[in-house]
């Protein structure tokens, strides 16, 4: 009785629901200019200069927040507040030519004293920018007139313009500078609405906007942390995308659902087994490439990915330009790593594998360890916090292994820093790495990278395992969404719904 | 009387005192860096030593402690590392929040564990009682996160009936805002609610075998009567002893039951900023809290005083 009363009520209830939607479905026929995404992570604050969390980047990245150059879907180069730019013969004095009638949110005018002021504040000696490196070449930055400027460089730098599209290289205002942290004060499209916080974020249209006008008047970013409730949010209707899906085993369900678009593209993240070549067994590349040779990419895939997510071979993303294809390097050879091991005088090693908190870690090193159980390592798997692994595994380097995913584009310049936490030290691979940033030619770029990828495998400094998928679900009336994220980034400009 | 309240209000101060050492102490001791979170992989070490500098991070512990608690005693709970916004902002907004779920599932703790308890009592080893016996136990022993889960599976998932999780905030309106703090709060109250009926039926169970009721009985009192006027209030003391324990089982309950939910309370936002090593904000909300339960503990000692007078003369 009790059951089909509830039956009942439920009955009631679904068909009062489908009749309101019908009386409310008739005006709504003109396209919907809101749009609501789901986001896992809290923006901690929303200044993309002052902090490294993704989650900054995601909401204000060329919404609010824009630089001299913008990276676009496909990971190029655009002009953004400078329409264009000049390089000196050298390469080492580049001239911007800024947009003429760009205001900030608060009405002031954007000119090249702003581009002076964000470049320098970047730069400062107590500038708490997370992207500093960024900026390390830069010699000067010089007002040329309101709408030039000139930055000379200590050496050439032929990634300049690459640099200064990040989220970390955008500019600010003087005047708002201090508190872009709560009121964020860009040259965008959108500017901050309302930050309920731990619950949502919500962006307007910019009605003064320089460039072309936005489809979208309103965005909401809604937080949701845990990979069921993302689920059910999406069914419900309650967000209309879920630009990066943290539940891969659900994918299935709205790939058979017409509403939804499911796109699997591509990230940044470079997914590693990094093991620390500056402390004993892996000083010894036998031992790297033994271990190299004990992982099976396919079977991690299936297993912590639920066979998302491409294999990679270096560390460097198969989507970018200069790719070179390097998975068949060390072909998974259970036979061969036991015998590399024992050339090496590494039999029966015991070793510590340490897992930050994201899913990718925790279960691709469950896997991981058994692969590598497979061929006589024993391995004790370590959970740490990012905390924790932050101050023990990249300060201290006080670790036999971890797994990490490295999310910055074009990152090949941590395997030539000194003191990095794996401790690879090559003096060819630093001189190779030199040549590559001095040069201009993009041919000679592209030759080196090439290079550059080939020497890291080579010396099998780290396990490369794949590349973290981009698993984007949105309502499929809705276009212009991106389908890779080349830098982290929720890029509304181009977002509309289809009528 | 004023002797009692004298020496309950020295002992609630020295357990301050002592609390917020072993507070920051704790925080000193907790492996991570604030500079190193919020800067993340690519940052350089001066960049990390200006932010530590800018945070206050460089001086010596001795006097970050005394301007921390100097400045809590002003009201000043110290400016959030991340959110970069003062703790007091942070903390009055998550109340709103976290306030009226603890108020809910207290009330809702209440009013299913005094009838039930004394339902139990009245009907002591019938079937009823067996039955409730049972039922207590089992609410006991499920942890509240999982009951949680089910309540989400049940209510919002299957039935549709009530949100999975997050809150709109009182703005959207009273009843969407309260509906999103049904599932929580229940799932918080009803292992409590089989506590305290354990302990009310026993309470009740003992007061009802005592002479004094007897002698009520005796003079002409019907059952219920004497139950109303003699047994209930005498067998209550015990359940407010537990009541007050609850409480601080309730706050420490809402760090979980608030992330199964997504509810943007206090518990979430000590939970966040742990994860982030913001570490300010750990130490002045768990200062907070503990205040408020020291407290709650002295207003529970004073009620006990208020319930039975004998209290009040011994001291």
């Amino acid at each position: 009785m009790y059951r089909r009363l509830m039956q009942c009520l439920v009955r009631g209830a679904a068909a009062g629901a489908v009749s309101a939607g019908l009386l409310l479905g008739t005006p709504a026929l003109a396209a919907r200019t809101d749009i609501v995404l789901g986001i896992r992570l809290e923006p901690p604050h929303l200044d993309p200069t002052a902090g490294a969390a993704a989650a900054i980047a995601e909401v204000v990245y060329n919404n609010v927040f824009q630089g001299l150059t913008r990276i676009d879907r496909d990971g190029s180069v655009k002009p953004s507040l400078a329409e264009r730019w000049d390089v000196s013969e050298d390469g080492k004095v580049y001239t911007f030519h800024l947009r003429q009638g760009v205001k900030f949110h608060d009405g002031t005018t954007f000119d090249a004293e702003d581009v002076k002021f964000s470049l320098d504040r970047a730069r400062a000696a107590d500038s708490v920018n997370p992207q500093k490196g960024l900026f390390e070449p830069i010699e000067t930055v010089e007002v040329v007139d309101p709408q030039t400027v000139r930055i000379t460089l200590k050496r050439p730098s032929g990634n300049l313009p690459f640099n200064l599209g990040w989220a970390a290289a955008v500019i600010v205002a003087p005047e708002s500078a201090a508190d872009n942290k709560t009121q964020p004060v860009g040259t965008g499209p959108f500017k901050l609405a309302e930050w309920v916080k731990g619950d949502h974020v919500t962006l307007v249209r910019n009605d003064d906007y320089w460039g072309e006008p936005v489809a979208l008047e309103k965005a909401t970013f809604k937080i949701i942390g845990d990979p069921t409730a993302s689920f059910a949010a999406l069914m419900a209707g309650d967000v209309d995308a879920f630009p990066l899906f943290p539940a891969p085993e659900n994918v299935p369900q709205f790939e058979a659902d017409p509403r939804f678009t499911v796109v699997v593209g591509n990230t940044q993240g470079k997914t590693v087994l990094a093991m620390n070549n500056g402390r004993k067994p892996f000083d010894d590349i036998r031992v790297r490439r033994a271990i190299s040779h004990a992982v099976d990419r396919q079977a991690l895939i299936e297993g912590a990915m639920h066979g998302y997510g491409k294999p990679i071979g270096s560390h460097f993303v198969p989507q970018d330009r200069g790719y070179v294809d390097l998975t068949g390097k060390y072909p998974f050879d259970p036979e061969k790593a036991r015998a590399l091991l024992k050339e090496a005088g590494a039999e029966n090693l015991s070793v510590q594998l340490v897992l930050p908190p994201p899913d990718y870690a925790r279960r691709g090193g469950e896997v991981l360890a058994s692969q590598l159980r497979n061929v006589g390592i024993s391995v004790e798997i370590v959970p740490m916090e990012w905390a924790q692994w932050l101050g023990e595994v990249f300060r201290n380097k006080n670790f036999d292994m971890t797994v990490v995913s490295h999310v910055e584009p074009l990152d090949l310049d941590i395997y030539a820093r000194d003191d990095y936490y794996f401790g690879y030290r090559n003096p060819e691979y630093r001189a190779l790495y030199e040549r590559f940033v001095a040069s201009t030619d993009e041919n000679e770029r592209l030759a080196l990278l090439g290079t550059l990828q080939e020497k890291l495998a080579d010396d099998a400094v780290n396990v490369w395992l794949f590349l973290l998928p981009k698993i984007g679900i949105w309502d499929a009336r809705l276009e212009g969404l991106w389908e890779n994220t080349p830098v982290p980034a929720n890029d509304l400009t181009g977002v509309k719904w289809r009528e | 009387m004023l002797t009692f309240l004298a020496r309950r209000l020295a002992s609630l101060l020295v357990t301050l005192a002592v609390a917020s050492a072993v507070i920051f102490a704790v925080m000193e001791v907790l492996p991570g860096d604030p500079a190193e979170i919020m800067l993340g992989t690519n940052a350089r070490p001066d960049t990390l030593a200006a932010l530590r500098a800018n945070l206050g991070l460089d001086r010596p512990a001795t006097e970050r402690y005394v301007a921390w608690v100097s400045g809590f005693l002003q009201g000043d709970l110290g400016r959030s590392y991340t959110y970069s916004v003062p703790v007091g902002e942070l903390v009055a907004q998550r109340l709103w929040v976290s306030l009226p779920l603890a108020a809910i599932s207290l009330l809702l703790t209440v009013l299913i564990a005094i009838p039930v308890g004394a339902i139990a009592a009245a009907r002591r080893n019938r079937p009823v009682d067996i039955g409730i016996m049972a039922a207590t136990q089992v609410g006991i022993a499920v942890p509240n996160f999982w009951f949680a889960m089910l309540l989400v599976f049940v209510f919002a998932v299957s039935l549709r009936l009530l949100p999975a999780g997050g809150f709109p905030g009182w703005g959207a309106g009273l009843w969407p805002a309260l509906r999103s703090l049904i599932l929580p709060a229940v799932a918080l109250a009803l292992p409590q609610a089989s506590i305290l009926a354990r302990v009310m039926r026993s309470s009740l169970i003992d007061t009802l075998g005592e002479d004094y009721m007897r002698t009520a009985r005796a003079k002409g009192l019907s059952r219920s009567e004497a139950v109303r006027r003699h047994a209930l209030r005498n067998a209550l003391i015990p359940v407010l002893t537990i009541m007050g324990l609850q409480f601080s089982f309730l706050l420490a309950g809402t760090i979980i039951i608030e992330n199964v939910f997504f509810l943007p309370g206090l518990g979430r936002l000590v939970f966040q900023a742990i994860t982030q090593r913001d570490l300010i904000v750990v130490k002045s909300v768990v200062m907070l809290l503990v205040a408020s339960v020291v407290i709650v503990n002295f207003l529970v000692e004073l009620a006990y005083a208020a319930v039975d007078p004998r209290l009040r003369r011994r001291a």
